[in-house]
């Protein structure tokens, strides 16, 4: 590395957008997911659970949540930042109440039927990443 | 890269730790608030008219039971106890309270039952049975209004300890800490529903959802389950521990028993 790659890290970080943890670029499961199922994941809130804590375009939903931003504003990110958000959001912002979707270890006191299992499968991520591109 | 570029980084990093977020507070005294002030107009006037109030049913048979003699010692609790309108004022709003011959705290349910296993010589009541949800309604009606009055001592305070750490631990595959929604987002709304300050001023309550009367431990085993974190079965340390520190810092709040709740 050198200084000028050095100091884009540090301003980066100083400025809150993490350098690597920012982004995953390349699809979980080396393809495009599809969207229409990435919607019907988000709007079940058995699945995607996006809903108790995010507002979205789904206007037959009732009761969406307001602790977090609208999945609209997902529009200012890449694809593979949106990727990321949802993998793991703590790895942008250790605080996050934002549960990593793609991570099994390092969790405590896990319920036995979900013990060693990701919320959602890589192809459902693949799905949500696919549709939340969409919302433009 | 240099060893000046990573100093610089390093000194950057250091600095952005404490430019973070304070960690998770509790929730200041001046803005505490029941959960009763996040609720509608038509639930609180439920709550408020005891004829409409559907937890005074469970109030009533706890009266009832109150008088009846029970066990090997045909013995009722009033035969002990006399007129729990005054014998019982103000003692559920010091409870989860530390059992000596336990040598920890333990809930009102629990303390029922170990008068009406020891003294009364009658089986324990089954944890959310409706006998025992009146009796401990009963009871604790006789501190509605009352402040809740929670004191740490020496013996108490490892159990506040691990209540309050229990409170802050991230859990379950949804990797929450009770804190994170209740002191960090307690005026948001959970699909639409309020998420409130986790303050238990009512237990046992009437929850429009349950149907029926429940527990404070009941809520707290249905959160962790919506944590999908292992849960505790009921009477737990574990459980009491966090109902001891959730009382405490809801102390000087009035008591609401029996609650109604969405």
């Amino acid at each position: 590395m050198n200084w000028r790659e050095a100091c884009a890290i540090a301003f980066s970080i100083l400025v809150g957008n993490a350098f690597a943890g920012d982004s995953i670029p390349a699809s979980l499961t080396g393809a495009k997911g599809d969207p229409a199922r990435g919607r019907a994941i988000v709007a079940n809130r058995q699945v995607g659970l996006c809903l108790l804590c995010h507002s979205g375009p789904f206007p037959e939903e009732r009761f969406q949540g307001g602790l977090a931003p609208d999945l609209r504003s997902a529009a200012r990110l890449s694809e593979g930042q949106i990727r990321q958000r949802i993998v793991d959001s703590t790895k942008l912002n250790p605080q996050s109440i934002m549960p990593a979707y793609y991570r099994s270890e390092g969790l405590e006191r896990v319920a036995p039927a979900y013990r060693g299992k990701t919320i959602l499968s890589a192809e459902q991520i693949e799905d949500v990443v696919a549709y939340l591109t969409t919302l433009k | 890269m240099t060893a000046r570029a990573a100093r610089l980084f390093l000194a950057l990093s250091a600095a952005r730790l404490f430019v973070e977020p304070a960690a998770a507070g509790e929730v200041p005294l001046s803005e505490r608030r029941s959960g009763y002030e996040f609720m509608s107009r038509e639930t609180r006037a439920m709550q408020d008219d005891d004829t409409g109030n559907p937890g005074t049913l469970w109030v009533l048979d706890g009266e009832a039971l109150w008088k009846r003699k029970a066990g090997a010692s045909d013995r009722a609790c009033s035969d002990c106890h006399g007129d729990a309108r005054e014998s019982m004022k103000a003692v559920a709003a010091r409870y989860p309270a530390f059992d000596p011959a336990l040598r920890r705290p333990v809930n009102l349910e629990q303390r029922i039952n170990a008068c009406r296993v020891g003294r009364q010589k009658a089986p324990a009541l089954a944890y959310e049975s409706r006998d025992l949800l009146a009796l401990t309604a009963y009871v604790t009606r006789q501190s509605r209004g009352l402040p809740i009055n929670i004191t740490i001592d020496a013996r108490t305070r490892p159990f506040l300890e691990a209540g309050r750490e229990a409170f802050f631990r991230r859990q379950g595959q949804l990797n929450l800490a009770c804190a994170q929604c209740h002191d960090d987002h307690w005026s948001g709304k959970l699909a639409g529903s309020p998420i409130t300050q986790a303050h238990p001023t009512g237990y046992p309550l009437y929850r429009l959802e349950w149907q029926g009367l429940g527990s404070l431990e009941r809520r707290l085993r249905g959160c962790l389950t919506g944590l999908r974190a292992e849960s505790y079965p009921y009477g737990a340390p574990e459980l009491v521990d966090l109902e001891l520190y959730l009382m405490w810092r809801a102390n000087g709040m009035r008591m609401e028993t029996p609650a109604v709740r969405p």
